[in-house]
């Protein structure tokens, strides 16, 4: 099962390696990892996605609470979260084919950030699951190049409201 | 921060920040980029400097002597090679939590990244073999990070810290001498309260018929001993202890059951395969003691730590208190009742009877067993042993029968060969109107020879018990048990006279070969408060029982009467 990690930690030079430091270690596999500075210069906020069963969880957490940089972790349940990730996608397109990308494009709430003769640019933004079915739509198409910049989140305040 | 007016530098304020401390003792290895605080360490009257010969003698120094006094320990390298020198007593210390803070010098601030002379990066090399660490980059920064580092390495479970100090920081001015605020969270360095139900806990033990209390590393770190010989005498419950944990509980008490686990006192093994309750104080479920999930398959399992992430990491338990040991058992205590346990430790004397510690004692041959036996009746179990890795380790362990923590500092997480030496001269800095005894093998002996100058420069009474047996015997052990007796590489085809090697070292030394001049070599061992090695040559055969197979678990255990069955 896919668990998402908010992490606080102090935002200094090898707290990055701490905390990617203890995955590796301990033999958990990250799949996604995405770090920021929040509005408190010194604090930063990492949201990991990881994959495992409550026990690896609780264990990541407790390991986690250990590192003297780690200030708060937060397990987000994903029905009282934002989740987001952003994905930027350069793919073929054709003379036959063009109008067909746009509509998708279109449906999908997805912005055009180029058009050339044989390409588009494009950004979209989602949960991970929407991420990655606009990736698969666009494959036939002929992916150029894709960066994701993995998941963030953060909890809804009303945490009964699902 | 706060400020005083006059401005020191940043090697200055090192040197008094440690005196602050209290820290009075220091193991450590000059070089270039540590030299701005030798400079300044020449003029403390307060701090004692102890010139090692090699860094990994100066950290496992610094950790015999914190574990035997329960202090700080304190080791100083310089970059490059003297701060990786300190590689496997850092992770040593992790491994068996081990207050030490480990200072190095490193290269000028403008110089880091590139590839500079003695240039290493030890703050990345050293992320997963401390419990914190911190490159500095500004005299003003260190008085903060000193009070950091040093509250978590002495704090909740205890651990190696390391602090990087480019040389531009040591010869940096600052007026700030105290830190106004720590970065660091609270839960790091504060005693937690204690978290879960006494009561409940409590009553799990009230009901039990067969009890057993499993005491680790951790009731040291936590200095619980009288709480948990209080427990054990309420509840009427015998005690195992880990290799950790010796020490912690008087070896000589009646409810004692010794050691558990590989090469554990089969009484031990066998109580764990039948009580019906097993309370884990402070330690960790190694998998040398508790290999599968069906560790004590028969027992309601209770766990009190320090580290919440000990919780079922390895073993599932069905209680939990997280917290000190100290507090933890004093929040139990009241609730606890003497139950009759007639039969349970009727049924623990009768294991103790049929399946004692047992050797073979026939011949001229010196048997270690009956060495370390003598040495310990002499020495009336008042001594601080250190051992290194192997055989010898575990004969040590097994019959050396320890009453008081801090008095057993062997290397049980990692196994470290080499730590022997170095720590019996720690302990005997920390401890200088104990005896000391360093328990080593011919193989373990080698890795830290150079620290013999050390003892002699100190004229420090360090007793060396050398076993040699010619062979890394623990490793011609499994070669004989598991690999056919293919002896590949555990054997010496060169030794040194090691009698001559420590008389080059002003140490007094003797060897002894026969069984009639034990008694001979005991007294010249032990005869004054001075330093001595004794050479015991011992056969090459002998081995370590009981024996629980790599691999296997409690009731797979081997004892020397079960020999033959393994040699079919
Ligand atoms: C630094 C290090 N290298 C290798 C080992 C693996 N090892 C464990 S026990 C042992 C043999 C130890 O031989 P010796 O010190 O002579 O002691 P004995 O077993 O003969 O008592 C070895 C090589 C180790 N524990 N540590």
């Amino acid at each position: 099962m896919k668990h998402t990690l908010s992490i606080l930690v102090n935002n200094h030079p090898g707290v990055m390696s701490h905390v990617s430091g203890l995955f590796t270690r301990r033999g958990y596999n990250i799949d996604s990892i995405a770090v920021g500075v929040t509005d408190n210069q010194e604090v930063s906020s990492m949201t990991i996605v990881l994959n495992g069963d409550d026990f690896v969880v609780g264990q990541v957490k407790n390991q986690l609470l250990k590192l003297p940089d780690v200030l708060k972790v937060q397990d987000m349940a994903y029905a009282s979260s934002v989740q987001r990730e952003l994905v930027l996608v350069s793919f073929s397109i054709n003379e036959s084919n063009r109008s067909e990308a746009l509509t998708i494009c279109n449906g999908f709430d997805v912005k055009i950030l180029e058009m050339t003769e044989d390409s588009l640019l494009i950004e979209f933004s989602g949960n991970s699951r929407q991420v990655t079915n606009i990736i698969a739509v666009l494959k036939p198409f002929g992916i150029r190049e894709i960066s994701r910049t993995g998941q963030i989140a953060i909890a809804y305040r009303n945490q009964n409201a699902v | 921060m706060t400020s005083t007016t006059e401005a020191i530098t940043g090697g200055r304020l090192m040197v008094e920040l440690l005196e602050e401390a209290g820290v009075e003792i220091v193991f450590g290895y000059p070089g270039g980029a540590i030299l701005p605080f030798y400079d300044e360490l020449y003029h403390s009257k307060k701090i004692k400097h102890i010139l090692v010969r090699h860094e990994q003698g100066a950290i496992h120094m610094a950790e015999g002597y914190a574990r035997s006094t329960g202090k700080l320990g304190v080791c100083i390298a310089t970059s490059g090679p003297g701060a990786t020198n300190l590689i496997t007593g850092l992770t040593d210390a992790k491994m068996d939590s081990v207050p030490i803070l480990a200072i190095t010098g490193q290269v000028a601030t403008d110089a880091i990244g590139t590839d500079a002379f003695q240039e290493a990066d030890i703050f990345g090399i050293t992320i997963p073999i401390t419990k914190y660490n911190a490159l500095i980059k500004r005299a003003d920064d260190l008085a903060r990070h000193f009070e950091e580092a040093i509250k978590i390495a002495m704090g909740g479970r205890p651990g190696p810290v390391l602090l990087d100090f480019p040389k531009d920081v040591q010869l940096g001015k600052t007026t700030v001498r105290k830190a106004s605020s720590l970065k660091i969270a609270p839960h790091h360095y504060e005693r937690p309260k204690v978290k879960g139900d006494p009561q409940e806990f409590a009553d799990a033990l009230n009901q039990a018929k067969r009890p057993l209390l499993y005491v680790g590393g951790g009731a040291i770190n936590s200095f619980a001993s009288a709480e948990i010989k209080a427990l054990a005498e309420k509840a009427n419950a015998p005690v195992t202890t880990t290799l950790m944990g010796l020490g912690a509980f008087p070896g000589t008490h009646p409810l004692s059951v010794g050691m558990l686990g590989m090469h554990g006192t089969a009484y031990a093994n066998k109580a764990v395969l039948e009580c019906d309750y097993i309370l884990n104080l402070g330690a960790r479920f190694d998998d040398r003691v508790a290999k599968y999930q069906d560790f004590a398959p028969n027992a309601v399992r209770a766990h009190v730590d320090i580290d919440a992430a000990e919780f079922n990491k390895r073993i599932n338990v069905d209680h939990i208190l997280h917290g000190d040991l100290k507090d933890a058992i004093r929040e139990i205590l009241p609730f606890v009742k003497g139950g009759d346990r007639a039969t349970w430790i009727e049924n623990i004397q009768n294991l103790k009877k049929n399946h004692p510690l047992d050797f073979d004692n026939s011949g001229d041959t010196i048997k270690p067993q009956d060495f370390l036996n003598r040495v310990y009746t002499k020495t009336k179990g008042e001594a601080i042993v250190s051992t290194d890795v192997g055989q010898h380790q575990m004969w040590a362990a097994q019959y050396y029968l320890f009453d008081k923590p801090n008095t057993w500092l062997t290397s049980g997480g990692l196994g470290t060969m080499g730590y022997g030496l170095p720590a019996a001269i720690g302990a005997k800095f920390g401890n200088p109107d104990k005896t000391v005894i360093c328990v080593t093998g011919d193989g373990s002996f080698q890795m830290c020879i150079q620290e013999l100058a050390t003892i002699a420069q100190s004229k420090l009474g360090v007793k060396i018990l050398l076993f040699n047996n010619n062979f890394l015997g623990m490793v011609r052990q499994w070669q004989e048990l598991f690999y056919e007796e293919r002896f590949s590489e555990s054997q010496w085809t060169y030794n040194p006279n090691f009698v001559k090697l420590a008389e080059a070292y002003d140490i007094p030394a003797m060897r002894i070969e026969k069984k009639s001049d034990i008694d001979k070599g005991v007294e010249f061992f032990l005869k004054d408060s001075g330093s001595a090695l004794i050479e015991v040559m011992i056969p090459a055969e002998e081995k370590v029982f009981p024996m629980i197979p790599a691999g296997k678990s409690q009731q797979d255990l081997i004892e020397f009467k079960d020999l033959g069955k393994l040699k079919k």
